[in-house]
């Protein structure tokens, strides 16, 4: 459902994204680990088509990115990093325009709103503007406006970050929710995360892929079970105790 | 043809503007400030020519213009870069050629709003003489041109910068070189380093030139064919920049 094959991206002589491929398919929560600055984000921009691929493809249900770039968006729902929003709108009439620039027919698209109103439990703000809303509620807002066409593809970048733990929990249960029939690519730096929620998990550093298997499997690798000691040992080379590389 | 998410985001971004203060800060100032230099007590008044014609009224409408549509033109992009809300519109399928259109058009829409505001005038001079309607009618036009080639040229320097200060200063500026470019203190000052055909290159380029020929009656394509050129260079380099600078 989603294939990413070889994807590589240079902004002058900076090598951003080095040769990255992986796949996954639906009803699976692929886990996109990596430090700060290690090419999460820039990889998802170019999966999304917000920025040109470098080198390489992405598919999106069978529609190449590059060049079938318009199908392929169709088809993906997207939370950018920082979940921005334009905050002069007012939470349903935001997402009234998202469902129509996502060409949401017209006799189902109140339904459908509705709908996503419901999963992200965004009813008591429905009228309300969304600058005047919470940080928690602005990120239910923006990942309501990428499920507001019933994407097969869910692309989340970091959306967890900056909640506390109450809205952390909820946003977790609404993924494995979505997940039975989704395809889901997130980013997180949060470990814990990527054991609850993921089947599983790439880690990359500078660019490059380091890492591919599922969270037990990356668990495994520590003699005493903890996972950010193998991240840490996979992302900076360092030889740390009881983990293998 | 023009797609259905075009559409959308044209209705979305004309709506914006009577959602914020923006655009009623905009039609006040415009609406009042054009009214009351047209009708200002000196030799260009209204009532000092004594004729039923809205030359006065034409006569500001440049300079009016050039602070006021820079004012609209600034957040076209530097806004949505600035927010990060760039992501969201250019991962929906829109392309950029399809939102710099959507966009440039609802804030075209929106001066053409405010100068439908200014009917009071119209029926001033019906009232009061009879004035050359075919001539008004022109006037309307030159300034419905003359907003689209400022507003080309703001979108431009807002998809440049994600600081609205700097792309409306710049905006300002580039604007002001362009509608005095046929002026004889600026000609003279280029003829001191550059040969004659440049002179008359940057002559041809004026704004105010060819608003003054269509504003005085006179229609020629030449003139719209100018205005149109100039629109869609200016579109053209903002999809290209915008290609450029969206991820920066």
């Amino acid at each position: 459902m989603l294939e990413v094959n070889s994807i590589s991206k240079k902004f002058g002589d900076f090598q951003a994204v080095k040769d990255v491929s992986f796949k996954a398919k639906q009803g699976e929560v692929l886990g996109f680990l990596g430090p700060n600055g290690a090419g999460k984000s820039t990889t998802m921009k170019m999966i999304t088509g917000f920025l040109d691929v470098g080198e390489g493809d992405a598919t999106i249900c069978g529609k190449s990115i590059l060049s079938d770039t318009l199908d392929a968006q169709k088809n993906i729902g997207y939370v950018p990093e920082n979940a921005p929003l334009y905050e002069e709108m007012y939470v349903r009439e935001f997402l009234e325009f998202i469902a129509r620039m996502r060409e949401v027919e017209e006799d189902k698209l109140s339904a459908r709103i509705i709908d996503v109103i419901n999963m992200c439990a965004l009813q008591e703000v429905e009228f309300q503007k969304i600058e005047t809303l919470s940080k928690g509620y602005k990120r239910r807002v923006s990942l309501a406006q990428s499920l507001v066409h019933d994407p097969k593809v869910l692309i989340l970048d970091e959306p967890t970050d900056g909640l506390d733990p109450n809205q952390k929990h909820d946003v977790r249960e609404l993924i494995k929710e979505l997940a039975k029939e989704k395809c889901i690519l997130i980013s997180t730096h949060i470990l814990e995360e990527v054991e609850e929620v993921c089947d599983r998990c790439i880690i990359i550093g500078e660019g490059e892929k380091l890492f591919e298997g599922t969270p037990a499997e990356l668990k495994g690798k520590s003699s005493r079970g903890r996972i950010q000691d193998v991240f840490r040992s996979i992302t900076t080379g360092a030889t740390l105790e009881g983990v293998t590389a | 043809m023009i797609s259905s998410t075009t559409k959308h985001l044209f209705i979305k971004e004309f709506s914006s503007y009577f959602k914020s203060p923006l655009g009623y800060v905009f039609l006040v100032i415009f609406l009042f400030g054009i009214g009351y230099l047209t009708f200002e007590p000196g030799r260009g008044s209204f009532f000092y020519m004594r004729e039923a014609s809205m030359t006065s009224f034409f006569r500001y409408i440049p300079w009016m213009f050039l602070f006021l549509v820079p004012a609209v033109s600034m957040r076209l992009w530097s806004d949505e870069r600035k927010s990060g809300t760039i992501e969201l519109l250019l991962t929906m399928p829109v392309t950029v050629k399809q939102a710099v259109i959507a966009k440039f058009l609802a804030s075209w829409v929106f001066i053409g709003v405010a100068l439908a505001g200014t009917f009071p005038m119209v029926l001033t001079i019906i009232y009061l003489g009879s004035p050359d309607l075919g001539v008004v009618f022109l006037g309307y036009c030159a300034s419905f041109l003359i907003a689209g080639a400022l507003l080309a040229i703001g979108g431009f320097f807002s998809a440049l910068t994600k600081n609205q200060v700097i792309s409306f200063i710049l905006t300002v500026v580039v604007c002001f070189i362009l509608l005095m470019a046929g002026s004889p203190p600026i000609l003279e000052f280029i003829s001191t380093f550059s040969p004659k055909y440049f002179v008359d290159l940057f002559e041809s380029l004026s704004i105010l030139n060819h608003f003054d020929s269509i504003e005085r009656g006179v229609f020629s394509l030449s003139n719209f064919w100018f205005f149109a050129v100039m629109i869609m260079c200016w579109l053209y380099g903002n999809i290209v920049l915008l290609n450029e600078n969206k991820a920066n």
